[in-house]
């Protein structure tokens, strides 16, 4: 089998037999694949073009001589790499994808279809606004739906994922102390929060402090309320929170802060847990963001692209950034662009992309709401919640579950580690176990609140006999770690790859394939 | 409902195991207030995969498309013909319905692909090394400007009028709290080379300057010879930044990497992606290897796993958001992985040969077309050098005559006036693009209602 001879050196462990048994290193479906870089060449292409008319060039002598060093595929060639590659992945379409946190819910194929309509692929972002109507409308409809489904009245469409929707909103609420003179600076985030919300803060020029969590796993009420002050910007706090429970106090919570002068923040990645249920309007949210790779299904494509609209509060509405969509007094739709956000939109913060954010995205999106409707939304967060707490009490007798005896649990079902103390096991040892059984892990040492968590979020579109099926694979690999910890030390067995040496990767980093003459 | 498997019988059974009378029962953390007891109003009820898509094909109808007109629309998104085979790639389930690769032992295929990838535009754009993809060209850019705050210890930015404005407004939005001072100018409107202000950037770099930030071709589609530009920076201790938002050109003309640019951001939607109206689309990052513990993003890189086979994993994560909180790098998590997958294919499927074949046509069909435009009445091409994209100038306020235009069919162009609607000076220009989809018919549909526009 051809391999990198000047990247990492390929080494054969005696007594593995894991490598070479067959000529050509493949097993029967399992088929090794080189890099694009060992196997294609200079001259090959897979694109039959016109023949360049001759005219004479206009570079300027800028004209690009030497090799770049791309080499190409026939069709073929191309159709066979790309396929042979995407069987070494595990995917939603292939079972239960329980990643806490990520909401791995089918992705219908309609949306795909969808989006792949001429209408709304095959447009550009700047063509004159009288020849995208249904596109701005597709966005409106879109945007409405998002603001009923939140009980929020505004919506930011543009950013393009879930942490640029947490610079949206804290941008809006920067902008609007500024526009205030108020110079508090300070944001109050739980340590069970996405590492995306501290990162975020900072980027808007605040100070982060952390806010303890209590013993049932919620923010710690008395801690947060006794910081409440005139520094305090903004609370940035994640519900359903990310050890997969609702925070009851959401409400005074945001009523203290506001009292105090600042904005509540909701991050609302875990928004699948109460879609149709709750409205976080209601519960005095100021700006919260939206994955629709999550709650609304657009597929994560191996990461990414996401969506991350942002619903706001009339407080933060009118410093939402351009461009968006408004409708006309002639009753058609308009892009609200710089050369009308002077009149339209004076207190915007200015834009955050490019263009109108992740139209593919949102085309999906819109097709999953319509499907389901809001009768079906709903049914999607009871059975999301069913689903998740089904898994909470089919293992909480085995697997060490933190917070089970506070209640219920949201969508997604939280545990530790500790019940393999004394194995020399660990949460790692028991996820690699997971994948050799057929299954993709739960989310590993997150949220950082609780030690060795492991955070597991079915979803509603997984049925009884797919969770009986993981239930009874979790309760065996537990059950024999327990008996046997040595036997488990080691897993994957049957990966594509077996554990990968991610301390080699980082230590001298080889991030591209160079060649003997590079 | 299609997409729920859960039984009214299985719902019963599972509440029963829960030990719950109803599913109120596993919300009962909800305060009551927020509690709604039925199908939020003002909403339709669920829909057949037909009614869906009679509503969403009703919607799509009622725009024009790039592909069923004469289409000459560039300025940071470009149309281009995708082989049929890389929507297929992008669509295998495996590639669609994974997940971030976090579990690497079963994520070898969105890896391999990630670092293809990374080599390909780190290649593509002349430099060392390339993450696995920011959200956009505009967030790139600010982004590598954060970085070069960061390697230099020095906050003044100075950003070429050239580039485009909503890349520089998108700097301006993201910068204003992070203490980084931009400094920019209005684009010249002047023949020969339009946007063009190498001189007057390489006079204003001073001892606080972090970074130029220069795009090539530039907004107005001129294209010039960065490397008096990157010596002056590197002169002054100061990092030379280069935007690409028509990925396609570096099939013909020298790389931002062989003229000496540090760090090269781009927008790489014209391989793979098509137009989507905006997106999603890809940021392409790229930079030298001394500098990548700065960089932002996820890097994917090759090592061995436990029985010595060559396997890739994300890596020097402790930049990233997840590991270092608000001391990040970027607050960036989820990227363009499907997007970078379809670029990543599409480039695989032209191979180097075919880059170049497509760049070269893309120029020769912008040179006929500059020339036959420039001969109608009233209208001057401005463009020296350009790849393909140029700038007319009218004589008259340009985006009445793009209105025009589209009325009888034509998508033609893009006005300055949509894009610096504030600077009078620039009103009377319009940049197009030619790539290898317009043909002839379209040529000579785009000259006679310009003609007949301008009469």
């Amino acid at each position: 089998m051809a391999m990198n001879d000047v990247g990492r050196p390929t080494r054969l462990v005696a007594g593995t037999g894991a490598v070479a048994e067959t000529f050509t290193g493949n097993k029967a479906l399992m088929l090794e694949e080189p890099l694009l870089f060992e196997r294609g060449s200079l001259d090959t292409s897979g694109v039959d073009l016109p023949a360049v008319p001759p005219v004479p060039d206009r570079l300027g002598g800028l004209a690009r001589d030497a090799v770049i060093g791309l080499p190409g595929f026939s069709e073929p060639e191309a159709v066979r790499h790309y396929t042979r590659l995407s069987r070494q992945n595990y995917a939603i379409d292939l079972g239960i994808f329980p990643l806490g946190s990520c909401t791995m819910k089918h992705n219908p194929r309609l949306n795909e279809k969808m989006a792949r309509l001429p209408g709304f692929a095959d447009i550009h972002p700047l063509q004159p606004q009288s020849t995208v109507q249904g596109a701005l409308e597709l966005i409106d409809t879109l945007a409405n739906w998002l603001m009923k489904l939140t009980g929020m009245p505004a919506v930011a469409m543009s950013p393009k994922a879930g942490a640029h929707g947490e610079l949206c909103g804290m941008l809006a609420i920067r902008a609007a102390l500024d526009a205030k003179n108020d110079p508090r600076r300070v944001v109050l985030v739980p340590e069970s929060a996405h590492g995306t919300n501290p990162a975020t803060a900072a980027f808007c020029g605040f100070s982060v402090e952390n806010i303890p969590a209590n013993a049932r796993g919620r923010v710690d009420l008395d801690a947060l309320l006794a910081r409440l002050g005139p520094d305090v910007a903004a609370v940035m706090i994640t519900n359903p929170n990310t050890c997969g429970l609702f925070e009851p106090d959401l409400k005074t919570i945001a009523d203290a802060v506001h009292a105090a002068g600042g904005y509540v923040y909701c991050d609302g990645a875990n928004f699948n847990a109460i879609v149709g249920r709750v409205r976080p309007g209601d519960l005095g949210v100021d700006a919260m963001h939206i994955n629709l790779h999550k709650t609304f299904s657009t597929p994560h494509g191996g990461g990414g692209p996401g969506s991350g609209p942002v619903v706001l509060s009339a407080a933060l509405a009118p410093f939402a950034p351009i461009p968006f969509v408004r409708k006309t007094a002639k009753g058609t739709l308009e892009l609200v662009e710089e050369d009308t956000a002077g009149s339209a939109s004076p207190d915007s913060f200015g834009r955050m992309v490019a263009f109108h954010g992740q139209m593919g995205m949102f085309v999906r999106a819109l097709s999953y709401m319509m499907s389901h409707g809001a009768d079906g939304l709903r049914q999607v967060a009871e059975d999301a919640v069913l689903n998740a707490n089904y898994i909470l009490t089919s293992l909480k007798d085995i697997y060490s579950a933190p917070f089970a005896a506070s209640g219920p649990c949201m969508h997604e079902a939280l545990f530790s580690d500790d019940f393999l103390d004394g194995t020399g096991l660990s949460t790692l040892d028991l996820a690699k176990a997971m994948i050799d059984e057929g299954f993709h892990p739960m989310t590993m040492y997150f949220p950082l609140v609780v030690h060795g968590a492991m955070l597991v979020e079915p979803t509603e579109t997984e049925s009884k006999a797919n969770l009986d099926q993981l239930i009874g694979a979790m309760r065996h690999i537990a059950t024999q770690m327990l008996a046997d910890p040595d036997a488990w030390r080691a897993a994957p067995h049957f990966a594509p790859r077996r554990r990968l040496d991610e301390t080699l990767a980082a230590r001298k980093p080889v991030l591209g394939w160079k060649n003997q003459a590079a | 409902m299609r997409y729920l498997p859960l039984s009214t019988a299985d719902r019963s059974a599972m509440l029963a195991t829960i030990g719950a009378a109803s599913i109120d029962d596993l919300f009962i953390d909800v305060p009551a207030q927020a509690v709604l007891d039925g199908p939020i109003a003002g909403l339709p009820n669920h829909a057949s995969e037909m009614a869906v898509e009679r509503a969403l094909v009703k919607m799509a109808g009622k725009n024009a498309t790039a592909s069923t007109t004469p289409f000459f629309i560039g300025c940071g998104a470009y149309k281009h013909h995708v082989p049929a085979s890389v929507d297929m790639v992008i669509q295998r389930g495996e590639f669609l319905t994974a997940y971030t690769p976090y579990q690497p032992e079963i994520a070898q295929g969105t890896l391999q692909v990630l670092f293809e990838f990374q080599t390909q535009v780190a290649r593509l754009t002349g430099m060392e090394v390339a993450n696995a993809s920011m959200y956009d060209g505009s967030t790139a850019m600010t982004e590598a400007v954060f970085m070069a705050r960061r390697i230099t210890r020095r906050a003044k930015c100075i950003v070429s009028a050239g580039v485009h404005p909503h890349y520089t407004a998108v700097l301006n939005t993201l910068t204003r709290f992070t203490g980084d001072v931009v400094v920019t100018g209005t684009p010249s409107f002047t023949a020969g080379a339009p946007g063009d202000d190498l001189a007057s950037l390489i006079a204003s770099i001073d001892a606080e300057t972090s970074c130029v930030v220069v795009q090539n071709p530039n907004l107005f589609g001129h294209i010039a010879d960065l490397t008096p530009l990157a010596d002056a920076c590197h002169k002054a201790g100061a990092l030379l930044i280069v935007v690409v938002t028509e990925i396609v050109s570096l099939g013909a003309i020298k790389s931002p990497g062989e003229m000496g640019a540090d760090i090269v951001v781009g927008e790489g939607q014209s391989l793979g992606a098509g137009l989507l109206f905006g997106g999603p689309y890809l940021g392409l990052f790229a930079c030298r290897e001394k500098h990548v513990r700065q960089a932002p993003g996820r890097l994917c890189g090759e090592t061995v796993d436990a029985s010595g086979k060559r396997g890739f994993v994300l890596t020097l994560s402790t930049r990233e958001q997840h590991i270092r909180r608000e001391k990040a790098t970027s607050n960036i998590c989820t990227n363009s992985g499907l997007i970078a997958l379809a670029f990543s294919a599409h480039l695989t499927l032209l191979g180097e040969k075919g880059l170049r074949h497509l760049a070269a046509l893309n120029h020769a069909r912008a040179v006929q077309l500059a020339d036959r435009l420039g001969r109608v009445p009233g209208v001057t091409l401005l463009n020296g050098p350009f790849f393909n994209e140029f700038t007319l100038d009218l004589g008259r306020e340009a985006r009445p005559v793009v209105r025009k235009l589209a009325e009888k069919g034509v998508l033609a162009g893009v006005s300055l006036g949509r894009l610096w609607p504030g600077e009078k000076a620039l009103q009377n220009g319009m940049i197009v693009a030619v790539t290898e989809t317009a043909t002839d018919e379209d040529f000579d549909a785009f000259e006679d209602v310009l003609d007949e526009v301008m009469a």
